[in-house]
């Protein structure tokens, strides 16, 4: 096993991790400069490949880079070391941010502030809504699939992970009956 | 036994949410009606905070869950259990499926998937509307109208690219100064 480069590899990720505000695609400048640039580690067609990859499998896209880059570099280790990398700002940032909010919960200021970051999260996430529809709703039958999906999700108590099944299901049924998946 | 339940249920959440970050608001929300870890009011808090820190929005949001569900232990599991699932599933990808993302059924697959997950967050969203800009007393009117005019702020083009911590602090200033 080669520590040197597992090391590398936890410190590489650590670094995107730590200095990148989004994840997801946000997050690709900042793997060129590490991944391709600075270590030679894959080429920029790896990396764009690791990122289509990483969007067709559960989880969240930069983790799932993250392990795929480390196993390819140093297997099953390397995949382990890359994602630890990964994680480890998140939970340090958040474990103190949350504790130090914690802490202000009771103060009139914090929630008087607190009211209106609520407002600007429901703008921030309503352009999230925006922008992922304009990506994913590219035909009428994902618009139908996106409005059936909302009314079961919304209205109804059927569980999430239900819905996402369903969805899987629904698409490989529309590709046997006519093949409109390209 | 607090802890075994959030392995079992972030790690469903790293099985089953597709698309990254905001694909987990869905499940988290999914997670308020059956424990009392947290609630629709802490995660508004929880996006504030993940969408102006360093890091995956979805690492940000699980660690925050889950210490709020138990503290720094809680917040430990919740994300190593979240990121598990994907390990496992790339590792198997890499090593057995050179043409995964190529395959005609995966295709199948993600083309009813990925409307689906717009709009389990469109209605997580709407969730999180009705918790955020409601209270006991009806609309909170100042909240809704900063929403408003930071959505249409966030599409003129020379403010497109600011980062939301920018908005985010911006609000929090404007909360103080104006008693929101």
């Amino acid at each position: 096993m080669n520590w040197k480069e597992l090391w590398q590899l936890y410190a590489a990720f650590f670094r995107i991790g730590g200095l990148t505000f989004g994840g997801g695609l946000t997050m690709l400048p900042m793997l060129k400069h590490e991944l391709v640039g600075k270590k030679n580690w894959i080429t920029e067609e790896e990396l764009i490949d690791c990122y289509a990859i990483g969007q067709c499998t559960p989880g969240i896209i930069a983790v799932n880079t993250a392990t795929f880059v480390g196993y390819r570099r140093q297997g099953i280790p390397g995949g382990i070391f890359a994602t630890l990398g990964m994680v480890s700002p998140s939970l340090v940032i958040i474990t103190m941010v949350a504790s130090f909010l914690q802490a202000l919960m009771d103060n009139v200021y914090f929630q008087h502030a607190m009211m209106g970051i609520k407002g600007v999260v429901c703008a921030l996430m309503l352009n999230t809504v925006i922008t992922l529809a304009k990506k994913s709703l590219v035909n009428p039958i994902c618009i139908v699939i996106c409005i059936a999906a909302f009314l079961l999700a919304f209205f109804t108590p059927v569980p999430t992970i239900a819905i996402v099944v369903l969805a899987g299901i629904c698409g490989v049924i529309l590709d046997k009956m006519g093949g409109t998946v390209k | 036994m607090i802890y075994l339940q959030l392995f079992w249920e972030f790690f469903k959440i790293g099985l089953f949410a597709i698309g990254g970050g905001p694909a987990t608001l869905p499940f988290l929300m999914d997670l308020t009606e059956k424990y009392d870890w947290f609630t629709m009011a802490d995660l508004t808090n929880m996006v504030a905070v993940a969408e102006s820190t360093p890091g995956p929005i979805g690492l940000n949001m699980a660690t925050y869950a889950g210490f709020h569900a138990a503290g720094i232990p809680g917040g430990v599991t919740a994300t190593m259990s979240l990121v598990l699932p994907s390990v496992i599933v790339i590792i198997l990808v890499a090593k057995f499926l050179a043409n995964f993302s190529e395959s005609k059924t995966v295709k199948a697959v993600f083309f009813g998937i990925r409307p689906a997950v717009t709009a389990l967050i469109a209605s997580a969203v709407a969730g999180l509307f009705q918790v955020a800009l409601m209270t006991e007393n009806g609309i909170a009117v100042k909240p809704l109208i900063l929403c408003a005019i930071v959505f249409g702020l966030m599409h003129l083009k020379k403010l497109k690219n600011l980062h939301p911590a920018f908005w985010l602090l911006g609000a929090a200033v404007l909360g103080i100064v104006f008693k929101f």
